[in-house]
């Protein structure tokens, strides 16, 4: 039921589509601002921000530090509570883990927590090939899943979508998978989530498996954190009989006094809410309460890549708010799809080729899909640099394409280079500049040029070199200098 | 004080007219001016596009040419951000741990225009007189990288005659971004025609910023739509003088991007 990203084309080709969706742009546009001023009143209350911000990226600093030592605890922690943990190296084998868990369990279906860890691993795909219905529960993961679309936002999966467009969904979908949309329904809000809620209220009360993911799980305790706005997520995590989770090994946090600067943080960086309104955790088996045959599922794919890198490990920080996205002046325009990923946005551009590498094009384009502006390190709950780590991530592909035959880019920035390596070949070329600029003579701008440069002129105007440099003014205006 | 003036190689040879007002300003405020000419480039194309070992180079020239000098004043916020911010991590991961401590000791000392006149030189008002109707744009650099909050607005304020007019969305992107511009031009002009379009909601007859890379990007859409709304650099207002105007000589008039 749901799409692959598999196969994307890089950044460039894809944005230039999704530019020309109008209707997307302007949904776009009408979200992205909409949490942007939010957050921004949120965060703006809260006198010591920057303080909240340097202890989250402290606490994520000091687990990743001793990660190793952090996750013995956490098995350790959570075996003592009764649930089993189970290893994963990539998305195969988390896959095949928690296939055989739902198979052992004799289910034919599973009702699914909002989970970014599940997304990334294609987790519903690996279900469906064996069998087994994966039903997203979160309301807008629903949309997504019923459209048999790809999500293009961390928090808002449907942020592509306007009410128009779901309720056109909800009514050609639902009644193939279970519950139908009511006749006359309409695009009221209201209305679209009533059809969702009984939609979602039959699979409840039937599913005997549930999988989630986990926003953080503490070391000390092995108590799981899930933090939503729905109750869906509540429903999955009490009433199945067996709970699966799927959690990326970043997710740990030494003891549960750190919640209390985490739970500060997520909230308001992500649905700009001083507090979401359903916070669920679980410490393994609670006898005679909740699920009894608890799983977690600890993820590497591909994370001890990032790890290993001295700066990007930072990125590892990330919980996964979407506020980055939000103030992202190229995710506004161009949406989530084009980053060819379930991580999209800033933190996409640097995660996807931190974890999965830079050899396809996508990976290879991410770290360029970004003017540097700097708008998602102020947004980032953790201060996570993600333009150094942008930067840092196009010298590494720059780096690894070095050797072949060199590029069109790759002689013009060499050449670049040369010249500005010695002064006297720099005031040579501006000899070049001068007499075009004379040729030019009175044309103050110029239309459309041809190669390479129309990507600059078929939108915008070019200056004309002028006829004399600064440095030819300076030399015979104010003498020659030519000390240093 | 000995003040060098670090052109940046975009406007030492595209737009000599920035550099020149820097002069001007720098010298009415009672400050001597040296151009070393051994200066070109901070580098920041080729790290920004992942060319951090041609960037080597010019980072190790930055620093032989303007190190014994007690002031570098630069006209881009995105250039000075590039030697402050970067010049020393890119001589670190190039494996040049005495050049990288070097530059970021060197770095200490390389303004950007309205930071040296605000906290250096402890001026606001540079006797300037722009009869015009003005929108600052803040370009991200100067910004988000170094911080210069509302000194060039604080410029502008005292400038004789001007309609300061604010920029609706200022604070955006303005979609130029470094060879950005160039490989995600789709992109880029998205985002320059959302800036050129608040540019034009504020009627005014200038748009003024601290980059002429930025302007060049806005300008030159605003160019293509023939809007009627020039781009200039924030020390060519600085530089126009009350004698400017009565000579009819307006610094900077005839000057585009």
């Amino acid at each position: 039921m749901s799409g692959t990203f598999v196969g994307m084309p890089a950044f460039p080709d894809a944005a230039r589509e999704a530019l020309a969706d109008s209707q997307q742009r302007r949904n776009l546009h009408h979200a992205t601002h909409t949490i942007r001023d939010k957050r921004a009143r949120v965060v703006g209350e809260v006198g010591n921000w920057e303080e909240l911000r340097v202890a989250g990226a402290e606490i994520k600093d000091r687990v990743l530090t001793h990660l190793d030592t952090y996750l013995e605890q956490l098995e350790e922690s959570l075996t003592r509570a009764g649930a089993t943990v189970h290893w994963a190296r990539d998305a195969e084998e988390a896959n095949r883990i928690v296939v055989e868990l739902v198979r052992a369990t004799g289910a034919d279906e599973v009702v699914k927590v909002k989970s970014m860890a599940t997304q990334e691993i294609e987790l519903n795909d690996a279900l469906e090939a064996a069998g087994i219905d994966a039903w997203e529960t979160d309301l807008a993961e629903l949309i997504v899943q019923l459209g048999h679309d790809l999500p293009s936002h961390i928090l808002v999966p449907a942020i592509h979508r306007n009410r128009a467009e779901i309720r056109e969904i909800f009514l050609r979908e639902m009644g193939q998978v279970g519950t139908p949309a009511p006749d006359g329904l309409t695009s009221e809000p209201r209305e679209l989530a009533e059809a969702a809620r009984r939609h979602l209220r039959e699979k409840f009360l039937r599913s005997r498996v549930a999988i989630s993911g986990a926003n953080f799980a503490v070391a000390d305790s092995g108590t799981l954190v899930v933090v939503e706005s729905e109750g869906n997520g509540r429903m999955c995590l009490t009433l199945p009989e067996t709970l699966i989770s799927v959690v990326g090994i970043e997710k740990v946090v030494p003891t549960l006094a750190d919640l209390e600067v985490m739970l500060q943080l997520l909230p308001r960086s992500s649905t700009g809410e001083r507090m979401n309104p359903y916070t669920s955790m679980w410490t393994g088996v609670t006898p005679g309460d909740g699920p009894q045959d608890v799983h977690v599922v600890l993820l590497d794919n591909g994370r001890t890549e990032a790890l290993a890198d001295e700066l990007g490990r930072q990125a590892l920080r990330c919980i996964r708010c979407s506020a980055c996205l939000n103030v992202c002046p190229v995710y506004e325009r161009v949406g989530g799809h084009s980053y060819g990923s379930v991580y999209p946005g800033p933190i996409g551009a640097v995660l996807n080729p931190l974890i999965r590498g830079t050899s396809t094009p996508v990976d290879k384009s991410l770290p360029y899909a970004s003017s540097l502006c700097g708008a998602c390190f102020d947004a980032c709950p953790v201060r996570i640099q993600i333009p150094d780590l942008l930067v840092r991530l196009r010298t590494r592909v720059v780096d690894e394409k070095r050797g072949g035959i060199p590029s069109g880019e790759e002689i013009a920035m060499k050449g670049t280079a040369w010249m500005f390596a010695e002064a006297k070949r720099w005031e040579r070329a501006q000899k070049g500049s001068e007499l075009a600029g004379r040729a030019l003579r009175r044309r103050d701008g110029l239309g459309r040029l041809p190669g390479p440069l129309s990507a600059w002129t078929d939108a915008r105007d070019a200056p004309a070199p002028p006829e004399e440099t600064f440095r030819s003014w300076w030399r015979r205006e104010r003498g020659t200098d030519e000390r240093a | 004080m000995r003040v060098a003036l670090f052109a940046t190689c975009f406007n030492d040879a595209m737009w000599p007219e920035t550099p020149k007002a820097v002069v001007t300003v720098l010298e009415r405020l009672g400050c001597t001016v040296e151009f070393p000419l051994g200066q070109t480039c901070c580098g920041q194309m080729l790290t920004n596009t992942g060319y951090a070992r041609e960037a080597l180079p010019l980072v190790e020239r930055f620093a032989d040419v303007f190190e014994s000098y007690d002031a570098v004043v630069a006209p881009s916020g995105s250039c000075v951000g590039s030697v402050r911010h970067q010049h020393s991590g890119v001589a670190r991961d190039c494996g040049r741990t005495d050049l990288a401590e070097r530059v970021a000791t060197g770095a200490r000392k390389v303004y950007e225009l309205s930071e040296f006149l605000v906290d250096v030189l402890g001026v606001t008002d540079v006797g300037a007189r722009f009869p015009h109707r003005v929108t600052y744009h803040p370009t991200c650099h100067s910004l988000r990288m170094l911080r210069v909050g509302d000194k060039p607005l604080e410029l502008l304020r005292a400038v004789r005659g001007i309609d300061l007019v604010e920029l609706p969305g200022a604070e955006e992107c303005c979609g130029f971004g470094g060879t950005f511009a160039l490989k995600n031009a789709d992109t880029s002009v998205a985002m320059g025609s959302d800036k050129a379009r608040h540019v034009r909601e504020t009627e005014a007859e200038v748009l003024v910023a601290g980059d002429n890379s930025c302007l060049a990007h806005i300008g030159g859409l605003l160019r293509r739509q023939r809007a009627g709304v020039r781009v200039m650099h924030l020390a060519e207002v600085l530089a126009s003088t009350e004698a400017d105007f009565a000579r009819g000589q307006e610094l900077g008039a005839e000057a585009t991007r």
